[in-house]
């Protein structure tokens, strides 16, 4: 004989038992108008949930709108987001928790108005995570203003001669512009209206979960839904004019679906071990205590310019860095901003034995004007007795200062004769490393073995750099033999 | 860990990796662009998450949702990026989550110029969004405090559940110094009332809507009790030179770098000045100005700004001697002399 | 003779009358009844036979719980050793 046992269809316990944040004393019901089609998504979701065993790693974001207040009903994690960020929150929950299972649940005015840039990204990115958008033509937490679904003519509070093109432009059709995206895996369109409508929309829901579920991206499902109380209209008068206004325009079926060549994409675990992190940052323990070599006493500020290409920001670097390394107080600053773009470029450097106050040098001791406009923007700023390097190559004129010290050198040619006429920089920097005797050649040299990016031109350089520090006035180029 | 030659925009980013940040969303604004592009270069090495996100507004939102599920998660920006994520920060201070924000500050209103200013201060300072929220806000004066503030910003978050705003300037993030960052690896810990998309925090939820008069009542209580603690125990400043000062500059960022060497200029010609460099600008340092007020004859807030922080230095000893005031704005940075004659302007009035 | 199963309960005090279960109902067992719930609402109701079990009414419904439909099923015998043992 076939046994036979006795099951019930009810209330799915995606739901709570009791809904206790539910403000007031009814905590059985929804805060959902009668008719309403979101109380049938949420059913829908609060089924699959449990029937695919995702219920504990769900995290479901809720929207501005009439279902902000999903987190009363659905038991999972739950984040509330502000009007039209659902996407960008699960964005974010998806990225922090790649194992969990993210929905994102929105309506028009969310998804389609205030959302639409967040909801395109994320859809763009191919996020690995659940849309469901219920799209009732009508903003329905206000009290029934116009969407950017609200049909041509159709009458909201907002529309109150009906939608007009000339005004508001036409519906925005969402699944189709998501569809068009290429990372999306699954978009389909469907409606809250009748028994096979819904039994679809309840397959289109578990697909796009069990795709999550998969890590197969990005999935969006529009549900055209029911909005009777701002419809003003009965809930089967509703059922009605989704079928004869809303579907005309926005065509049920699936617009997208390449779930089946899409491949899974899971994401790998942080790195904190310290070893690996300290290797990836370029951190290098200290070996003994860092002391200072040098003996400089007082303070060096240094401003070094030239047009972009030149090195003058580079030349900055390396004797700040150099200055660090024997252990005196540095900084280096360059003017930034859209100017770094051809035009001229220039940096501050201080050297000091004491903590530098501002980094700026607006007073300098020493100038290094690598071509005609520097000299002329940072003459007047040299201080008195003040050292002005010049790159003769480019600058044909003399200094007009006479009370400074200053040295002409053909940087540029100097460099070329070397062989690199990217150089210049390095000439420039031996040169001041000859005249102000404050740092070391072979810390500067240090410096460039551990940083000069084309390490193949590393002799090259300290030949530059000894070219400037052997550079005699008169001589006519850099090299004398 | 040696020093390192480092900007300070990326010295933020190295600091937010060895303080556990696990997620960066962000987007590029000119002066704060390093920090994205030095996110965007070493947190995918260490299998962190680095988003360049479709706007500011959808930055910071990803914060919320990183946060909300419990990671330890940043943002950066620059003034107008700032403005555009004040509503994220809202909902952020709301939900009680932690999030680590950093402002280069570039001068404004409106897109103003890339250069320097101080002028976000009201906007990261008072709050700057709707509701009566606060940030908690360190502001850095070097390359060093950019790792190191970023580092306590983090715990600073979680620990009190907020939003920590590392406000800093252009000076400040593009200058490269000497760096030592920490020998430690931080592995953020797990946060009990936070989503992890796991059966033990099914049970929770992040909102900031609270529908009954009450609850959220109850939740600006909580948050105004947070500020308090945070007014008793948090409160930082540096003095400089202010031992015998009878006028005292109070400043923070770039500008206390000039004042510094104002100060060490006309200590030399004599004059009795000296600085409170403020490091937290909320909690606003009220207890060390206040302590300060007698042994003084006046102040002299200088910022680059039309005048925001002088509001607060004034509020912070309670009008109890006169405040002078030097701001400068439109991008340009007051040079020593420029500072040294506003202070020693301030000091003739009141000393002789 | 009406058979008990399949049978379908509405919880007149969730349900909120909005007629989905009754339009959506196949059979056409489902009615609204005269009376109102103390949510206000002229709820729906079972006439008592021709339930097919179909669910239709329990997914046309907004509300979580206000529709339940039970049934009879056939326990798949299972032709183990296992299973009989």
């Amino acid at each position: 004989m076939e046994q036979t046992k006795i099951v019930t269809k009810s209330k799915p316990t995606g739901f709570y038992e009791n809904f206790d944040r539910k403000v007031g004393k009814d905590k059985k019901t929804t805060h959902y108008c009668p008719g309403c089609s979101h109380g049938i998504v949420q059913k829908l979701v609060a089924e699959a949930m449990v029937d695919l065993g995702i219920q504990d790693r769900t995290i479901f974001i809720s929207p501005v709108g009439c279902s902000v207040f999903s987190y009363y009903y659905l038991d999972a994690g739950n984040i509330q987001a502000p009007h039209g960020r659902a996407p960008a929150v699960a964005t974010g929950a998806a990225r922090a928790r790649p194992d969990s299972i993210v929905i994102s649940y929105q309506g028009d005015g969310d998804l389609a108005a205030i959302g639409t840039s967040e909801i395109l990204h994320a859809a763009n990115r191919g996020e690995n995570m659940t849309v469901i958008f219920v799209n009732n033509a009508i903003y329905g937490m206000t009290g029934g203003q116009m969407a950017p679904t609200t049909l041509v003519s159709q009458k909201t509070l907002t529309s109150p001669a009906g939608r007009l093109v000339e005004n508001d432009g036409f519906p925005i059709r969402m699944a189709e512009i998501i569809s068009s995206l290429g990372a999306p895996t699954y978009v389909e369109r469907t409606a809250c209206t009748d028994s096979k409508n819904i039994m679809r929309t309840r397959k289109a829901i578990r697909k796009g979960l069990q795709l999550q579920i998969d890590k197969k991206g990005f999935s969006f499902i529009e549900i055209l839904s029911a909005c009777p109380t701002n419809w003003k209209m009965t809930p089967k008068d509703s059922v009605q004019w989704i079928k004869e206004n809303l579907e005309p325009y926005f065509k049920l079926g699936v617009l997208k679906d390449i779930s089946d060549t899409r491949e899974a994409r899971s994401r790998s675990q942080p790195i904190f071990d310290p070893a690996t992190v300290f290797g990836v940052l370029g951190l290098k323990k200290e070996e003994k205590q860092a002391v200072r070599t040098s003996k400089f006493a007082g303070e060096r500020r240094l401003k070094i310019a030239g047009f972009g290409g030149q090195g003058a920001l580079t030349a900055g670097a390396l004797i700040a860095e150099a200055g660090m390394n024997e252990g005196l107080h540095t900084s280096w600053i360059p003017s930034y901003g859209p100017e770094m773009r051809g035009g001229t470029a220039n940096c501050s450097v201080i050297i000091s034995d004491k903590r530098v106050g501002t980094p700026i040098v607006t007073t300098s001791d020493v100038l290094i004007a690598m071509n005609g406009p520097s000299l002329d923007a940072f003459e007047n700023d040299v201080v008195k007795n003040g050292l002005i390097i010049v790159n003769s190559s480019m600058i044909s004129r003399k200094v007009a200062r006479t009370d400074v010290r200053v040295v002409y050198v053909p940087l540029t040619e100097i460099a070329s004769e070397l062989g690199l006429k990217a150089m210049a920089n390095s000439v420039a920097v031996g040169v001041f490393l000859q005249h102000e005797k404050i740092l070391e050649r072979k810390t500067v040299c240090d410096v460039l073995t551990t940083s000069l990016k084309k390490q193949s031109a590393l002799e090259l350089n300290f030949k530059a750099i000894d070219a400037g520090m052997t550079f005699k006035e008169g001589q006519k180029k850099g090299i004398t033999q | 860990m040696k020093h390192e030659l480092i900007k300070g925009n990326e010295a933020v980013i190295k600091g937010a990796l060895l303080a556990g940040c696990t997620n960066y969303f962000g987007y590029p604004i000119t002066p704060a662009s390093e920090i994205a592009e030095a996110a965007a270069y070493y947190f995918p090495k260490l299998n962190r998450c680095f988003i360049q996100a479709e706007s500011e507004v959808a930055a910071i939102n990803m914060v919320y949702g990183a946060a909300a599920a419990g990671s330890r998660c940043m943002t950066a920006s620059s003034g107008p990026g700032l403005s555009l994520k004040q509503e994220g920060i809202s909902y952020l201070a709301g939900a009680e989550l932690p999030a680590v924000v950093v402002d280069v500050m570039r001068a404004g209103p409106g897109l103003g110029n890339v250069w320097p200013e101080q002028s976000d201060y009201n906007q990261i300072v008072k709050g700057g969004g709707h509701g009566s929220y606060k940030n908690f806000v360190l502001a850095p004066n070097s390359a060093q405090e950019m790792c190191d503030m970023t580092i306590q910003a983090f715990d600073i978050a979680d620990k009190y559940r907020c939003t920590a705003v590392v406000l800093t300037d252009g000076c400040i993030g593009q200058m490269m110094e000497p760096v030592k960052f920490p020998d430690k690896v931080v592995v953020p810990q797990e946060k009990d009332w936070a989503i992890h998309g796991t059966a033990e925090t099914r049970k929770n939820v992040i909102t900031s809507i609270y529908m009954s008069t009450e609850t959220l009542k109850d939740l600006n209580d909580r948050l105004q009790k947070k500020y308090a603690e945070m007014q008793t125990h948090e409160q930082r400043s540096e003095d400089f030179m202010v031992e015998g000062a009878s006028l005292i500059v109070v400043a923070y960022g770039i500008t206390s770098r000039i004042a510094e060497n104002a100060i060490k200029e006309l200590r030399a010609k004599g004059l009795k000045v000296g600085m409170i460099r403020l490091q937290t600008l909320f909690p606003f340092p009220k207890d060390r100005l206040q302590k300060a007020v007698p042994l003084i004859k006046a102040m002299l807030a200088a910022e680059m700004s039309a005048g925001q922080m002088v509001d607060d230095v004034k509020l912070a000893i309670e009008h109890k001697c006169p405040v002078e005031f030097f701001g400068t704005y439109g991008g340009s940075v007051p040079t020593v002399g420029q500072m040294s004659d506003a202070i020693e302007k301030a000091y003739q009035k009141h000393t002789s | 003779m009406d058979k008990k199963f399949p049978t379908v309960e509405i919880d007149m005090t969730t349900c909120k009358g909005c007629a989905m279960c009754i339009e959506n109902c196949p059979p056409k067992v489902l009615k609204f009844s005269t009376e109102f719930n103390t949510l206000g609402y002229q709820y729906a109701h079972y006439t008592g036979s021709g339930c097919t079990g179909c669910e239709a009414c329990f997914y046309a419904c907004p509300e979580p719980g206000a529709v339940k439909v039970i049934k009879e099923v056939k326990i798949k015998q299972k032709t183990t050793a296992g299973a009989s043992a």
